[in-house]
């Protein structure tokens, strides 16, 4: 599945200062469809280079890291159950640098 | 947003409780209503603007200096006054005003975006350093101190460089863009540290109305969230976020988090702390600390010498850790200098940034 992924507010010092990535995710073994938590770990495995503690709070992000998913607030759509699909465009800003 | 309009199923069914026509974009954190772009633009600059009337913040033909590091809030803040200036005819006269602390890598990015913004509204820009105002910069700062004790001398210099710089543009009034979740973290801190001095002044919404140049908090009442939401990522504004490079950890500050923790349980618990905070009696036989002037420097100060100046003699006398370290000395030399500035609070090396302006 093609999504776009964006990070912002200072998440992409985490993954090598890339703002923007083009990512190709594969729904889980047994499952046809792909929700944000699935999202999560696949982004926590493969695109966080360091301090994962500062993207991931258990098996959601960490409070004061918002998500938009194609410009809406996840917590409209079912936050870790909200299913993604074909090129979404997902984002995470971080609240938690300075102002 | 082509690609919300068309890919408005999955939200679909969520329909902003206001206007009842388009599709939700954000939970509100103050009212959990769900509400769509457009309104929420609409509401968001309306309560600020109530704010600031119902507070009078601002007085017609006022100059107000905002201070301005570049960062989300600020340059949110700049922003949404010189709309409402206009839109309302507040007869503000705004400026920013910045602040180099002379960390290279950082604050000259930072620097950057507040010169675009400088452009992009119109506002006149002053930028003041710490290498002029006090001789030294933060990179030359911490090749003597190092890195730990760093961000006391970093904060306490801003405050009064915040000042100096607001004397030198003439201004009435200083507007900072702390946030309803700064003040929350402020409470929290104020209490921790048995602050009763600080406590009492963190929640008021304009402060040092006695002084020279008062400070006001616009944002008092607004989530972070939502100023991240309209105006960082949905208007697509030019802002500046990195982190202080040698401060890496401050926001790992254990109030920090659990504010963000508390706001994910639920979020008017921001609110409610600020109310907690306002609602705080100080008991009229606590002894307050007296606000005096700095002998040296003239700048408010309630002990002999202002905290600066007792930073920055140490750094100019080669004893860099005066007045940081706690005054029951480990040695004489530098419990005799402590003297001089008696009961002087020790403010251990706190977050960086800008908690207590």
């Amino acid at each position: 599945m093609q999504l776009t992924l964006e990070f912002g507010g200072g998440l992409e010092l985490l993954c090598d200062s890339v703002k923007v990535h083009n990512v190709d995710v594969v729904p889980p073994k047994g499952s046809e469809k792909l929700i944000m938590k699935d999202l999560l770990s696949w982004v926590g495995t493969n695109l966080i280079k360091e301090r994962p503690e500062m993207f991931m709070k258990g098996d959601s992000v960490r409070p004061g890291v918002l998500v938009l998913v194609n410009d809406c607030d996840w917590e409209l759509s079912g936050q870790l159950d909200t299913t993604l699909e074909e090129k979404d465009v997902v984002v995470f800003i971080s609240t938690l640098h300075g102002g | 947003m082509e690609v919300a309009e068309s890919k408005s199923k999955k939200a679909g069914g969520r329909l902003c409780s206001t206007c009842n026509q388009r599709k939700a974009a954000l939970k509100r954190p103050k009212t959990l209503e769900q509400i769509c772009r457009e309104c929420f633009y609409e509401v968001f600059e309306e309560e600020i603007h109530q704010v600031i009337v119902g507070n009078q913040l601002f007085k017609a033909g006022e100059r107000i200096a905002i201070g301005a590091s570049g960062g989300k809030d600020s340059t949110v803040l700049a922003f949404v006054l010189s709309e409402l200036n206009r839109r309302h005819n507040y007869g503000l006269d705004l400026f920013l005003l910045s602040i180099d602390e002379g960390i290279s890598g950082y604050r000259d990015d930072s620097l950057q975006t507040v010169k675009r913004n400088e452009i992009q509204y119109g506002l006149p820009l002053k930028i003041v350093s710490y290498k002029d105002l006090y001789g030294w910069t933060m990179d030359e700062i911490v090749k003597v101190i190092g890195l730990k004790n760093n961000c006391t001398f970093c904060g306490v210099f801003r405050r009064q460089a915040l000042d100096r710089g607001a004397s030198l543009l003439k201004v009435d009034k200083i507007a900072t863009g702390h946030n309803a979740d700064d003040i929350a973290e402020t409470v929290l801190l104020n209490i921790l540290r048995g602050d009763i001095a600080r406590l009492s002044r963190c929640t008021l919404i304009t402060t040092g109305e006695d002084g020279p140049i008062p400070r006001c908090k616009p944002f008092k009442y607004t989530y972070e969230k939502e100023i991240m939401f309209t105006y960082a990522y949905f208007k697509r504004l030019d802002y500046f976020s990195t982190e202080c490079i040698y401060s890496p950890n401050a926001y790992r500050g254990f109030a920090r988090e659990f504010i963000k923790d508390l706001e994910r349980l639920r979020p008017r618990a921001i609110l409610d702390i600020i109310k907690s905070g306002e609602n705080f009696r100080i008991s009229t036989s606590t002894k307050m600390p007296e606000q005096g002037t700095c002998e040296r420097c003239g700048y408010i100060s309630s002990q002999k010498w202002c905290k600066a100046c007792v930073l920055l003699e140490g750094l100019n006398r080669g004893l860099p850790k005066m007045g940081i370290v706690r005054s029951r000395g480990q040695n004489n030399e530098r419990t005799k200098d402590m003297k001089q500035n008696k009961g002087t609070k020790n403010i251990e090396s706190k977050q960086c940034g800008t908690l207590d302006f």
